[in-house]
């Protein structure tokens, strides 16, 4: 798996100990550490890299940085409360984090949202996936030096959060979702501004697929790299769009009933073969498109009705223990809720996908070079708060 | 030890018993794939699984022994066909010596009288420690999903690690999931269990000093203890209410109540 | 004009020359960096840009000048002083003698060298020993890296430089600068003479490779691997602030201009404007304006390649430069040479 050498194993972990750039120059190879501040890692990661020139021997990834002890803090709030403290897991796509949490409550509670909430739950779902791989779209470009096509990103990616804004409240932390439904119904008009918005995301993907895919220099540095077989793949957990990526045709939300109402709509879940970067970038790409289609299919069939269920005012969960996985922009997020009756649970286990994601590091980073590992670190995309929680 | 009661209505065998009311049909639904899966798994380990729980359509749960904890992981992966490792953790099924740490007036109507048996810390509450699905003997329990891609089924793992907090050993995952090494790390640090034959158990997120181990409940939430929760401050009306039938004596009690600390 | 009118000593001449050409890498500089890194690219990114400082922001990088000036001096704790002290000057003596054999009007040229581009060329290499420097001495490991990265990559394309320039002198016949703009105005394209011969129409291909050795000595993107900002973190230059780092900065952009004002000269024909004698003396006035529109044209194309393109994996650039460059212009000089002799 990792380094079999016992010494090289302690070196590196007495290094990763060290916080100081180590400046001597070793004859045996440089050490060299990127982070916890660094442009290309998102975030608090910290990297230490041994190399041999140019060329990789090792990387260890640090993480930790921003360790908020997320678990421990569920276990004194009631489930609203920690409906509000865990959007801010992966913050980019924050209505994501609350659905499987609340899923998981309602599982317990044996109760089950409306339709109507159920379809705006689905809808808010996919636009957080949009919102949180527009970014990428844009930002994986920035990582390999071509500057401009994040201020595209970032341009479609505002009407998305606008939209989420005057739905919800919040463009970066919506707090939407309740156990039996949702807050509160769509603002007047809303059903049109989205389809507009996803209109333009549509044109914004199609225009990334030109200025950056299409790009010789993109393919060259892409193709190829950081390639991860299927079975690595599975067996280190990588999930979402990574997982597809080698190859793999799994989709929770094709393949996991839970809740929303994917099992309604017509889409597709796309894969592609080759584990590179450049197949991750292009899975993503392709699914931003079809969650701009899905969200339009969603908005045309959407049920009138009431958006919350009969609930009791102060909720105790009863008894039991639910795990609920969805698929959310950056892989399988699941929360295993042990609830003993209470109004707060007893032990939330967050399982984030980036901490999987990542912990692949040390093995797809042997051997590579050093703008390679930019490539790949952007190509598997994390968010740190989803890494350390 | 009790069981939780919720956990006497549903079987711990296979079969969910005719005698149970079935308003829909999901009461007797027999889960057809999870039962053979735990069949398969029966067949392999024989005595060593412990117990067994399904939530029909939905997850299945088995205890193991700590001694078979590996062959479990190995025939899952290989016998069943779960190739992809979800995540490891643990679990401490003692009830937090603390207290929920909540005085609001919430807790209070909820609960009954302030002297009711279950909000006294380290009173009477701390003897029940309730186990969940599949039961559970000990203190600690460690606690693991995989899945089947394949065969869209999950199976999660538990076994039983002990109740001496300082002796918790279990042999490690990294051999049959090579995802295992991070989350035996976390729950190392976390819980204080030591996997045996781990290439790597050093701390994850917490600085290399760090004494002690945090998900344990004896271990305190220092944010709540140094300010406890003050309760409800801000009233916000059910969605579908209206603003004029919110109570809002709650929070004017909190707030003259912080009040009147304050001076 | 005054050269005619005044006859001044030797001494007063150079020292006039030499303050020009101090003020222009700066003003170039200032011009460049405002029009193309502060309006162009923003516009291309469908943003403003800087609009505070001074109408439409025009002073926006005066104000980072002064910014720069009034920063603490800070030499890393390990750093060897006088070299991380001496790398920008290095830097910056290259692009002051690039000037020297700039010419902007029939008289107005610092130094009418008989090996004009030659000598160019040559002074543009002294810009890899100050990059050197700086990684060696700022006692980083990024620094480092970007310092080897850039001798590797400097290095490798001086070659594409130097071939594409061959075809030119080929095609004109001297070296000297002056005499380069000179055959262009007097040449002609199979009979039609009212444009001269400019070369970038019958030396395109060498256009385009000095283009993109250009931008690779510039170590701009796509062949920035030396300063990747989200890789290294500024490659040799992460150690440089205030001053220092202004010096780089001014250097970077300053050798733009002068690269630019020399394939001018080179493709486009310098400070001659079509329907004037080379010899006129109005082209003193003229010429200057002209060489700023074609500076201005050059710089565009290399700016706007800038914001667009990913950057290269240090192999992949090395590749570039000596499998397919190198090639290319040796390609490109012998069709010039048969082409020459055959017309």
């Amino acid at each position: 798996m990792t380094v079999v050498d016992p010494q090289q194993r302690a070196y590196v972990a007495s290094q990763a100990a060290d916080a100081r750039v180590n400046v001597e120059l070793e004859t045996g190879g440089m050490t060299l550490n990127m982070g916890p501040q660094h442009p290309a890692t998102h975030g608090t990661l910290r990297i230490v890299v041994r190399l041999d020139g140019e060329q990789v021997v090792e990387a260890e990834p640090i993480a930790g940085y921003m360790h908020r002890g997320y678990e421990k803090l569920c276990e004194v709030r009631t489930y609203p409360q920690v409906t509000t403290l865990v959007n801010r897991i992966d913050w980019l796509g924050s209505f994501a984090n609350e659905v499987p949490f609340i899923l998981a409550a309602e599982r317990l509670m044996e109760v089950e949202a409306p339709p109507r909430a159920q379809w705006i739950r689905t809808i808010l779902f996919e636009m957080s996936r949009i919102a949180n791989i527009s970014l990428f779209l844009g930002d994986m470009g920035a990582q390999l030096g071509a500057i401009t096509p994040v201020f595209f990103a970032f341009r479609d990616r505002e009407r998305a959060l606008n939209l989420i804004e005057s739905a919800t409240g919040g463009r970066f932390h919506p707090n939407f979702d309740r156990i039996g439904g949702i807050k509160d119904d769509l603002p007047a008009g809303w059903v049109e501004d989205c389809k507009d918005v996803m209109g333009r995301m549509r044109d914004f993907c199609d225009q990334i697929e030109t200025l950056l895919m299409g790009n010789e220099i993109f393919a060259s540095r892409c193709r190829g790299v950081g390639v991860i077989p299927a079975d690595v793949a599975l067996s280190y957990g990588l999930s979402g769009a990574n997982l597809r990526a080698s190859g793999v045709d799994w989709d929770l939300r094709r393949d996991v009933p839970c809740g929303l109402v994917f099992d309604q709509l017509d889409w597709k879940v796309w894969t592609h073969p080759d584990g590179d970067s450049f197949a991750r970038y292009w899975v993503r790409l392709q699914e931003v498109r079809e969650s701009t289609k899905m969200i339009d299919q969603l908005l045309d069939g959407l049920p009138a009705g009431p958006i919350m269920a009969k609930v009791p005012r102060i909720i105790k969960v009863p008894a039991g223990e639910a795990y609920v996985e969805t698929e959310n922009p950056l892989g399988a997020m699941g929360y295993y809720v042990v609830s003993k009756g209470d109004l707060v649970p007893f032990r939330v286990k967050i399982r984030t996908p980036s901490f999987n994601n990542i912990s692949i590091v040390p093995w797809v980073m042997k051997g590579v070079y050093v703008p390679d590992v930019i490539t790949i670190l952007a190509s598997l995309y994390f968010i740190l708060g989803d890494i350390d929680r | 030890m009790s069981r939780l009661s919720s956990a006497d209505s549903r079987a711990t065998s296979e079969e969910i018993p005719a005698t149970e009311a079935a308003d829909t049909e999901e009461a007797i639904e027999v889960d057809e794939a999870r039962e053979d899966l735990l069949a398969d798994l029966r067949a392999e380990l024989g005595d060593a699984l412990v117990d067994t729980h399904i939530d029909p359509g939905r997850e299945v749960w088995a205890r193991v022994s700590l001694e078979s904890w590996v062959a479990a992981g190995t025939f899952a992966r290989d016998g069943l066909a779960c190739h992809f490792f979800d995540f490891l953790s643990a679990i401490d099924w003692m009830p937090s010596p603390f207290g929920r740490d909540m005085n609001s007036q919430e807790d209070l109507i909820v609960d009954g009288a302030p002297d009711s048996a279950a909000q006294a810390p380290g009173g009477a509450a701390a003897d029940e420690q309730a186990t969940g699905y599949a039961g559970g003997d000990t203190r600690f329990q460690l606690l693991a999903r995989v899945h089947a891609p394949s065969r869209g089924l999950g199976l999660i793992l538990k076994a039983d690690l002990g109740d001496d907090p300082d002796l918790l050993r279990a042999a490690t995952w990294v051999p049959v999931y090579a995802g295992a090494a991070w989350h035996e790390r976390e729950a190392w640090e976390m819980f204080g269990i030591d996997f045996e034959g781990h290439p790597n158990l050093i701390h994850l997120y917490l600085p290399g000093e760090f004494e002690g181990h945090p998900l344990r409940k004896d271990f305190p939430l220092l944010s709540r203890r140094v300010k406890p929760w003050p309760g409800i401050v801000d009233v916000e009306p059910m969605p579908g209410e209206d603003e004029a039938t919110v109570d809002t004596s709650e929070a004017d009690a909190n707030e003259d109540a912080t009040e009147a600390a304050a001076e | 004009m005054l050269l005619h009118a005044v006859q001044l000593a030797y001494w007063q001449e150079t020292t006039i020359k030499v303050v020009v050409i101090l003020g222009m890498i700066p003003a170039g500089a200032l011009i460049l960096g405002y029009v193309f890194l502060m309006k162009m690219m923003s516009f291309m990114q469908s943003r403003l840009g800087p609009m505070e400082a001074g109408p439409y922001g025009t002073l926006q990088l005066v104000a980072d000048g002064l910014k720069f000036l009034q920063k603490e001096d800070i030499f890393p704790e390990k750093a060897d002083r006088w070299v991380f002290a001496l790398a920008p000057l290095v830097v910056l003596i290259s692009t002051f003698l690039l000037f020297v054999v700039l010419p902007v009007g029939p008289d107005l040229i610092v130094e009418d060298l008989d090996t004009g581009i030659f000598f160019a060329l040559a002074v543009s290499s002294i810009s890899v020993i100050g990059v050197l420097m700086a990684g060696w001495s700022s006692a980083n490991k990024y620094a480092l890296l970007g310092g080897l990265r850039a001798a590797g990559q400097l290095i490798a394309y001086e070659l594409p430089l130097l071939l594409a320039v061959v075809g030119v002198v080929i095609q004109a016949g001297t070296l000297s600068m002056q005499g380069i703009v000179v055959a262009q105005a007097e040449g002609s394209i199979f009979g039609f003479d009212a444009i001269g011969s400019p070369y970038i129409i019958t030396q395109f291909f060498g256009f385009l490779i000095f283009l993109a050795a250009v931008q690779a000595e510039l170590t701009q993107p796509p062949f920035d691997m030396p300063v990747a900002e989200s890789e290294i973190v500024g490659g040799y230059q992460v150690e440089y602030t205030g001053f220092r780092f202004l010096l780089f900065f001014m250097g970077e952009f300053g050798t733009a201009f002068a690269f630019a004002g020399i394939a001018s000269v080179l493709f486009l024909g310098g400070w001659w404007v079509p329907g004037f004698e080379p010899t006129d003396n109005i082209l003193n006035w003229l010429g200057p304006i002209a060489m700023f529109g074609k500076v201005m044209f050059v710089a565009f194309l290399i700016f706007w390649v800038r914001f667009t393109y990913p950057r290269f994996r240090e192999d992949q650039l090395q590749a570039f430069a000596w499998k397919v460059l190198i090639p290319l212009s040796l390609l490109n000089i012998l069709a010039t040479a048969v082409l020459k002799v055959a017309f």
